[in-house]
């Protein structure tokens, strides 16, 4: 096919494939019901502690949601600009990229944290700013910016040609973008997208250390309280498969959809 | 045989004078001179690298010349500056692909009325009407659901030119469109050409099917290096050229 000699992106980190997950999954499980059964108590333990680790995790998924969401729409449009033929369209894009990407992410937690105000001000509103707030746009803005570097990537690789017979129809660059190119880069950006919001919501944990009360905060305070050692394992286990458990559905929706997109 | 030439009065849709264009260092094309005249089929031959797509992108606006003058109708496409300007005169002219260029991610119907629903503002139905109408035209109206890739090349080449007619051009331009396909498809991308000629389209075409050229066209313009060697009527052209460039061009083909 003519289109298909256009560059299929074969990223190395695309989403895992089944068996090694059916396998780690099974792990996980064994894992767990031997605990049940050596360390009844401890998993008694633990169980009491569960709704307070659900309400933590509550926050992460709330975070990584969020902060995906506004990192793939930011991203979307400063990829976008990025290729823009305006030098002052394009450079400005270009900088927001290099400087979000090349920040670490705990250090923009703290900066949005400590930068933006815990409230704002709209007129006699004071609206509240919490903190979980700030620390997700700490991490949607390297979202936005990796974002942006997929979606540009994932431009650059639909063939000249496809611009040119848009072109031709009568579309104007953004007109193609919105319905030529932007549809075709659907299914190369899935397996990036998918690896970054993977990144994501591990980076969530971070948030502990502004003052979030996530998953990892609440599994201190849990070990902490509880002060066993056996306790403190089995809870970091927990951790662990509560991520699992959050990450692998993801992977899988992801999987669907790039099968659904796999027009040719 | 082609109608005997039409009488000189008759305005010429598209006309290009003293066109030049250069890649870099590269000088593509060096003055070139064309008339096409509306209802008029006009072939362009010549060695490959000669600039015979260049000539057709100046004309639709996809490259503009540094020197000389394009104009299709009553307008100056040399002149065009902004990107609307470009896009009125791209709704007036088809251009038909050698790689067919369809959208991959669109079945054959998408394709088709994609530009008429977006650009032209035409209604769905209407748009999937006349879709309907083009397919049967290029005898595809069995792979209206199907996307390109599970077509056969001279299929997604049918399906290409019914998408450039569904903008309803006054003009098409055909950039050696049956040149990336099997021999045995060739045929019938041919004949839906020839149907089009024969119903009165203005078509300007790159090609290196020689016998149909001479079938169909009004004209034939040989280039070689950026320059028009030679025009005449495809009698003159392929059994009397004047030029040696051209006789060597012609005979070098047939051997
Ligand atoms: N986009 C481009 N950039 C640089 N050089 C080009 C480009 N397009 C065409 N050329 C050069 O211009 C010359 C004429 O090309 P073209 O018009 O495609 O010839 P033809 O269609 O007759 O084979 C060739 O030497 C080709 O390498
Ligand atoms: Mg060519």
């Amino acid at each position: 096919m003519a289109t298909e000699q256009s560059m299929t992106v074969k990223a190395p980190w695309s989403a895992p494939s089944l068996p090694p997950t059916v396998l780690w999954f099974g792990v996980v499980a064994l894992a767990w019901a031997a605990l049940a059964h050596f360390q009844r108590e401890t998993v008694a333990i633990l169980w009491q502690w569960m709704p307070h680790l659900a309400a933590g995790l509550r926050m992460n998924v709330l975070i990584s949601a969020l902060a995906i969401a506004i990192g793939t729409l930011l991203g979307a449009i400063v990829g976008a600009l990025e290729l823009s033929h305006r030098r002052w369209v394009g450079a400005p894009a270009r900088g927001y990229v290099q400087v979000f990407r090349n920040t670490p992410v705990l250090v923009l937690i703290f900066f949005t944290t400590y930068v933006f105000p815990f409230e704002i001000r709209l007129g006699s509103l004071y609206l509240a700013f919490p903190d979980w707030i700030k620390a997700t746009l700490g991490l949607a803005l390297p979202a936005s910016a990796h974002v942006a570097e997929i979606f540009r990537g994932a431009i650059l690789s639909i063939t000249s040609a496809q611009w040119d017979a848009s072109a031709s129809l009568g579309f104007g660059r953004s007109q193609t973008l919105r319905w030529v190119i932007l549809p075709q880069c659907v299914k190369r950006v899935l397996p990036p997208w998918m690896n970054l919001y993977a990144m994501i919501t591990m980076s969530t944990t971070l948030a502990s250390l502004v003052g979030v009360t996530e998953l990892l905060e609440s599994a201190k305070n849990a070990s902490n309280t509880v002060n066993r050692t056996d306790f403190t394992v089995l809870i970091y286990l927990a951790v662990l498969t509560l991520f699992f458990l959050y990450c692998y559905p993801i992977t899988r929706f992801t999987t669907r959809l790039e099968r659904k997109y796999a027009f040719h | 045989m082609p109608p005997a030439h039409q009488p000189p009065e008759r305005p010429p849709l598209v006309e290009l004078r003293q066109v030049h264009l250069s890649f870099g260092s590269n000088h593509v094309l060096k003055g070139i001179d064309l008339n096409v005249r509306k209802g008029d089929a006009v072939s362009i031959i010549g060695p490959s690298g000669s600039g015979k797509s260049t000539i057709l992108r100046c004309i639709n606006g996809l490259l503009t010349p540094e020197r000389g003058e394009v104009v299709v109708g009553d307008t100056p496409v040399h002149a065009l500056r902004t990107e609307a300007e470009r896009i009125a005169l791209r709704k007036r002219i088809g251009f038909v692909f050698q790689q067919y260029n369809l959208f991959p991610h669109l079945t054959v119907l998408e394709n088709i009325v994609l530009a008429p629903v977006r650009i032209l503002g035409v209604a769905r139905e209407t748009a999937e009407r006349e879709a309907r109408e083009l397919l049967a035209k290029v005898r595809l109206a069995d792979k209206i659901d199907a996307y390109p890739g599970q077509l056969s090349g001279g299929q997604q080449q049918r399906v290409a030119i019914a998408r450039a007619l569904a903008m309803h051009p006054e003009l098409v331009l055909f950039d050696e469109v049956t040149s990336a396909l099997d021999p045995e498809t060739v045929g019938e991308v041919l004949s839906v050409i020839r149907q089009l000629v024969e119903d009165g389209m203005t078509c300007l075409l790159v090609t290196h099917e020689m016998r149909f050229a001479e079938e169909v066209s009004h004209e034939i313009v040989f280039t070689d290096g950026g320059e028009i060697v030679e025009r005449g009527t495809p009698r003159d052209i392929f059994h009397a050229p004047r030029s040696p460039r051209t006789h060597a061009f012609i005979n070098g083909l047939r051997n």
